[in-house]
């Protein structure tokens, strides 16, 4: 019997449809990417099991770096200038309306000085923010904890809208010092904050493990506040 | 795709005298291209750090003289979690003992099983868990034992300042385990 001849076909596949999606899928992975924000201060933040993501809108953060200095900032969206001036009459600073005004821009992206040095800071140019050493907002002496009147200047430049405020602290931070936010939030009365952390996995087999699981078989997202 | 119909004319046949120009396949090898383009989508997917920050909520308890107003705590259901110096957790059960022989010493690996076996033996509305950090304490122990307190889904603790009496119990702990 004759052997069936097979055609001869060629091993070259057309790779357009390929090259279409590997660059459709580099274009979208572009496109989404958001550069972290180089940022002045570097902070390790420990992880946590909860899944929330931070706010981003309307901030109050309080920044607790590796040495246990305390620094405040605000988002871009929130009254800066009505906090500077906030605090400019409570603590009778002297600061000029120029002053308040470049405070208020983006060349201070957060405060870490006493309220003593506030007016040098309103000179620097936002260029002048890295790799200094700042001596942090004083909050360990529970008597004069500045920090106490930064809150007080944000919840009344607020005016009873919703602000969110968070703490970044550092792994390594000490907690006198986040006691001492603790603080000067609890004489303001703000008694619900947020902690910036990583994302972590629940450990399997704990309750709150159990409680997702069932969760997510009721339909329901798993959601760990 | 990559191929353009470079034949023309609608296909229809040309005459028997006109010359055909000699067809130049325009089909170009896409494999090097797909190759960088999956090597850059790589590399992107590496570099990226998907870590969105994340959100711990904190509800702090109002600071109250009038005894009416604060929040009382069973004796028999409350557990105090002590945290010190060198990720070491310190607790004991109920009302520290004046010899302080119900304090005890653990570490952030063991405090579930600390946390779950008191969960067990008490009755879900006197359990209550009491943190109280010292000076030696970080903020990653702190954020972790609240951490604790979501993963083992313990419904009410409080973030409490601590007493010299505790505070020498550690430091004793501390000085004797060095030696």
């Amino acid at each position: 019997m004759p052997r069936v001849k097979l055609p001869r076909k060629s091993t070259a596949i057309d790779m357009t449809a390929m090259c279409d999606v590997a660059f459709l899928l580099l274009s979208f992975f572009i496109l989404t990417t958001k550069f972290k924000p180089s940022e002045a201060l570097a902070v390790v933040t420990p992880s946590s099991v909860s899944s929330k993501a931070a706010e981003s809108k309307d901030v109050v953060l309080v920044t607790i770096d590796p040495k246990g200095k305390v620094y405040f900032s605000v988002s871009d969206d929130a009254p800066k200038k009505e906090i500077f001036e906030a605090v400019n009459t409570s603590r009778n600073l002297g600061l000029t309306s120029g002053e308040i005004a470049n405070l208020s821009s983006v060349n201070v992206p957060f405060i870490g000085v006493p309220f003593s040095q506030l007016k040098s800071l309103a000179s620097k140019n936002k260029d002048e923010f890295k790799g200094v050493n700042w001596p942090g907002i004083p909050v360990l002496d529970t008597l004069n904890n500045e920090l106490t009147d930064w809150v007080a200047a944000a919840v009344s430049a607020f005016q009873g809208q919703k602000m969110a405020l968070q703490v970044k602290g550092d792994n390594d931070a000490k907690y006198p010092s986040f006691q001492a936010v603790i603080r000067a939030f609890k004489k303001n009365d703000q008694l619900k904050f947020q902690m910036i952390t990583n994302a972590e996995g629940v450990p399997e087999g704990t309750e709150l493990y159990k409680k997702n699981m069932s969760n997510m078989a009721a339909g329901k997202s798993a959601s760990a506040e | 795709m990559a191929e353009m119909d470079t034949s023309g004319g609608g296909g229809h046949k040309k005459g028997p005298g006109v010359k055909k120009g000699k067809k130049l396949s325009t089909r170009v090898d896409l494999t090097p291209m797909v190759d960088l383009g999956f090597l850059l989508i790589t590399f992107f997917i590496f570099t990226t750090t998907m870590s969105q920050p994340t959100a711990m909520k904190l509800n702090l308890p109002k600071d109250t003289d009038k005894p009416e107003e604060q929040n009382k705590a069973k004796e028999s259901g409350a557990l105090t979690l002590l945290l010190g110096g060198k990720d070491m957790v310190y607790y004991y059960e109920g009302i520290l003992a004046p010899d302080g022989s119900n304090f005890k010493s653990t570490t952030f690996k063991d405090v579930r099983d600390v946390i779950l076996t008191k969960k067990k033996s008490t009755k879900p509305d006197d359990f209550v868990v009491v943190i109280k950090a010292n000076a030696d304490a970080t903020y990653k122990n702190t954020v972790d034992i609240l951490d604790e307190m979501t993963i083992n889904d313990v419904k009410r603790y409080a973030l409490v300042d601590i007493f010299d009496v505790e505070n020498q119990l550690i430091k004793a702990t501390e000085g004797s385990a060095a030696k």
